[in-house]
């Protein structure tokens, strides 16, 4: 034991315990219970939504638009990834959709470059990281407040798309990485490969990793993680540094899919979308509370919604009040639901 | 006092029970209140007693079966406003008063006065001047149209009085009210609730401190797991039987030191001419290897403000922190808790536990990346460790994946207590380790620090209690306005009493020479 108090021996504790042990097998039955609704969380909206539009359209469950509908939500969810980690701490990236456009814009000019195509990829990264590590700074060094940091970043960036690209759009038929955005490998499309490599690598580092531990610590109470010893400005750098490369990567995605960037046009409330998803999945705007899969079901939620609408031939417009709706409806069913839970 | 009892009861409470969803938080309890008396309420945390109180308020409602007698008339409390109707009163711990509001207009709240005539217009000077009268009679310093915000903790107390006699109440009920207090505004709290006494007001008074109770309490009741256990008259008070009723066992000799006296020579702390920017204005201090050092003070003195200083929680001015004669460059809390030195934050919600996260983690969050592979976390070893934690702290979890937001007080601060533990500290620094935590806890609590002190750890209690600072350490300084005043116990031959300190605090006798 490397706790160096022996363990009391008195009889007493004996006794107690007893009727603890009843007291404590009741509590340990409703810990059991809310764990399980917090986990299921979104999942049983997400299947019911499922349901109601595979009943009420044609072709939903067809192969096809389950590969359209994941196709479209992989951008997304590699967004809301980088989203989660942010807001885990308590913050907020406004700029990712900007951050993406500008990524993009620089992924096609430089797959562009003869026989340096490839490097289009990289670049879209190294872009992506460069201005999540800005915001961190800011943020986490200079401690201005994330919602007026990336709020400034979002125009900011968007400007510095537009220049990159010289306010026009850039085009590379001959996409070196296209496969990304259009094939498959074993049957499963390239995007949604990439997007699960992400849920997977950002599940590993949340819940098995010394830094995810101290995401959540800082997040949850950011005063108590410094005390702990835990060096609160790079958690912050990492998850924006994090969410701006996973904005990169999701230039890439992007890029490879319509071999097109547009400074102005692309990304244009991505990170709305992105936003979205995290809360939806359960993730608590002040920080400390969430999960990554919350985050996929989330995102999921957003797709499937928005491709079930499509085929009922919703239009446009009602898509979005829809969308909306539903977005404000799940949220506040959670909440009543997680109302009993036990915080003293 | 037998000649409460001569009076007809002012309260009543009978047959009250209240289940939550899983848990039946009161069976059956009993209570009765005579006016003019202040009536203690005591039990472990969880016990029911805020359960309890909540009922009378209005905030829950018994479940039936029940009966709520006032003045011998069965009553209906089914809010707060009925409970307020029938002259029932609550001040919590955290004040419910409007900061941004003046004294007046909170006195008013809710039944604010207004002009006559259509617009309803609030007049302000009205209520101003029918504060004045009640604040005279509390005491009060400050003027009815003084910023609450403006006041002090002690000060905001007294409004939140004046608003429950302004409103005619006749049942007051007072939560843990010395917590915030300096000791001088607690002798002036007491006193101002033994004038409430003597106007015929029952006062209903909840506190883990034992001094407090035998001052004030004409009676005692004592609850234990939801159920009544009994009521004490002041003359059949004492701390054993007390204790006995709380916890179900015996636990005799309360304040321990049950641990060899140090050994001079061995300083396993120094500090040196630590200061801050106006706070703390140059104080040292030596820490001996198996020493318990308490330090004494009024709030404000600069005792927390001293800690954090030679923890690295807030960057030193000036000053040297020194570990077994060498030096330590402490600029941050890692520097502090990587060279064993760690400490106990007294705001253990708002800066010391991640209560939306599990117990497990709460305990493993400082040495966590200790014992994870290339950042890996290693789950095993922070199950065990949690585990043993639990076991020889006398943690009462169900288990280790439990909140820490859903524990009691006492729980909660032996969680924090153990994450500090499983660094390994040479020195512990305890801020207010026993605030808000349960007799049984705080027992616990003392037998750790003891058992530490054996192990050859130093430990430095700070702690507003002055029995427990008596009790529990071997040695005292007391700090006042930011310096130590002076230094009592130990090897230094002055014994360490309660007058003692109280004058180092004040100043109302010159600082001895340490």
């Amino acid at each position: 034991m490397s706790n160096p108090i022996k363990q009391p021996n008195t009889d007493a504790v004996a006794a107690n315990a007893q009727s603890q042990s009843q007291r404590q097998s009741r509590i340990e039955h409703k810990e059991r219970m809310q764990t399980l609704m917090r986990t299921a969380g979104m999942l049983p909206v997400l299947i019911l939504l499922c349901i109601g539009f595979g009943v009420v359209t044609e072709g939903f469950f067809s192969l096809q638009n389950i590969s359209i509908v994941t196709q479209q939500a992989s951008i997304n969810v590699v967004l809301a990834a980088g989203m989660t980690f942010v807001i885990l701490t308590g913050g907020i990236d406004l700029s990712v959709g900007s951050i993406l456009s500008a990524a993009a814009v620089v992924a096609l000019i430089t797959s562009n470059i003869p026989g340096w195509g490839y490097l289009g990829i990289p670049a879209a990264l190294l872009v992506g990281l460069g201005f999540g590590l800005v915001n961190g700074a800011l943020i986490a060094l200079l401690k201005l407040p994330p919602f007026i940091v990336t709020l400034g970043s979002l125009t900011a960036v968007r400007g510095i798309a537009r220049l990159i690209g010289n306010d026009t759009t850039i085009f590379n038929p001959q996409l070196p990485f296209a496969f990304i955005g259009n094939d498959t490998l074993f049957g499963v499309p390239w995007l949604v490969i990439i997007a699960i490599a992400v849920v997977v690598l950002s599940w590993f580092i949340l819940r098995r990793t010394v830094l995810g531990l101290r995401i959540y610590s800082v997040g949850g109470n950011p005063e108590a993680a410094r005390l702990s010893g835990i060096k609160v400005w790079g958690i912050q750098l990492f998850v924006y540094a994090a969410s701006g490369v996973l904005a990169g990567l999701g230039a890439v995605m992007s890029a490879a899919r319509l071999y097109a960037a547009n400074g102005l046009q692309l990304g244009q409330s991505y990170e709305l979308d992105a936003i979205a998803a995290v809360i939806l999945g359960g993730t608590s705007f002040v920080g400390g509370v969430g999960s990554i899969v919350g985050t996929l079901i989330g995102a999921l939620i957003i797709a499937v919604l928005t491709n079930g609408l499509v085929l009922l031939g919703v239009s446009d417009i009602w898509q979005y009040i829809i969308k909306g709706l539903v977005i404000i409806g799940a949220v506040a069913l959670d909440r009543y639901r997680q109302r009993g839970s036990a915080r003293t | 006092m037998s000649s409460h009892e001569a009076r007809p009861a002012l309260l009543e409470m009978r047959g009250i029970s209240k289940t939550f969803p899983g848990v039946r938080a009161l069976d059956n309890v009993r209570l009765t209140v005579y006016p003019g008396e202040v009536h203690s309420l005591m039990g472990e945390n969880g016990a029911g007693k805020s359960t309890l109180m909540k009922i009378l308020s209005g905030a829950y409602q018994a479940d039936p079966g029940g009966e709520i007698l006032i003045e011998g008339k069965v009553s209906m409390i089914d809010g707060p406003l009925a409970a307020r109707a029938l002259g029932v009163a609550v001040i919590y711990q955290e004040l419910s008063l409007a900061p941004n509001l003046s004294v007046a207009e909170n006195i008013h709240a809710g039944r604010e006065l207004k002009k006559g005539g259509l617009l309803g217009l609030v007049d302000r000077a009205g209520m101003e001047r029918g504060c004045e009268d009640v604040l005279k009679r509390l005491g009060a310093s400050f003027k009815p149209h003084t910023l609450v915000g403006d006041l002090s903790i002690a000060e905001q107390q007294l409004v939140e009085i004046a608003r429950a006699v302004h409103a005619r109440a006749r049942i007051l009920v007072m939560d843990e009210p010395t917590t915030p207090l300096s000791s001088r505004e607690t002798d002036r709290l007491f006193e101002l609730i033994r004038t409430l006494r003597a106007e015929g007001i029952a006062i209903i008074y909840i506190s883990h401190r034992m001094a407090e109770i035998y001052e004030l309490s004409d009676r005692v009741s004592v609850l234990r797991d939801g159920s009544y256990v009994g009521t004490l008259t002041r003359d059949e008070l004492s701390a054993e039987s007390l204790v006995r009723m709380m916890v179900g066992r015996d636990i005799s000799g309360f304040y321990k030191k049950e641990h060899a006296p140090y050994d001079p020579g061995k300083v396993v702390l120094q500090a040196r001419d630590i200061a801050d920017e106006g706070r703390v204005r140059g104080c040292s201090l030596d820490l001996h290897a198996g020493e318990v050092l308490g330090i004494a003070g009024l709030v404000g003195a600069g005792r927390t403000e001293f800690a954090r200083l030679i923890f690295g929680a807030e960057p030193r001015v000036r000053g040297e922190v020194s570990m077994d004669g060498k030096p330590l460059n402490v600029r941050t809390p890692r520097d502090a808790i990587d060279a064993g030195l760690v400490y106990l934050t007294e705001d253990r919600k708002g800066q010391g536990l991640f209560l939306d996260m599990s117990v497990r983690d709460n305990i493993n969050v400082a040495v966590c990346s200790r014992d994870a592979r290339m950042g890996v976390l290693d789950l095993a070893r922070g199950a065990s460790r949690a585990r043993d934690a639990i076991a020889s702290l006398s943690i009462r979890v169900p288990n280790a994946r439990v909140n820490a937001g859903a524990l009691s007080g006492g729980n909660q601060q032996k969680v924090l207590l153990s994450r500090l533990l499983e660094t390994q500290p040479r020195v512990l620094i305890l801020d207010e380790p026993t605030r808000g935590v349960d007799i049984g806890a705080k027992s616990e609590i003392y037998r750790i620090i003891n058992e530490l002190a054996r192990t050859g750890v130093g430990i430095i209690v700070i702690s507003s209690e002055l029995p427990e600072i008596i009790g529990v350490a071997d040695r005292v300084l007391v700090m006042r306005e930011g310096e130590i005043a002076g230094e009592l116990g130990g090897y230094t031959g002055k014994p360490i009493e309660q007058e003692a300190i109280i004058e180092l605090a004040t100043g109302s006798r010159p600082a001895l020479a340490a």
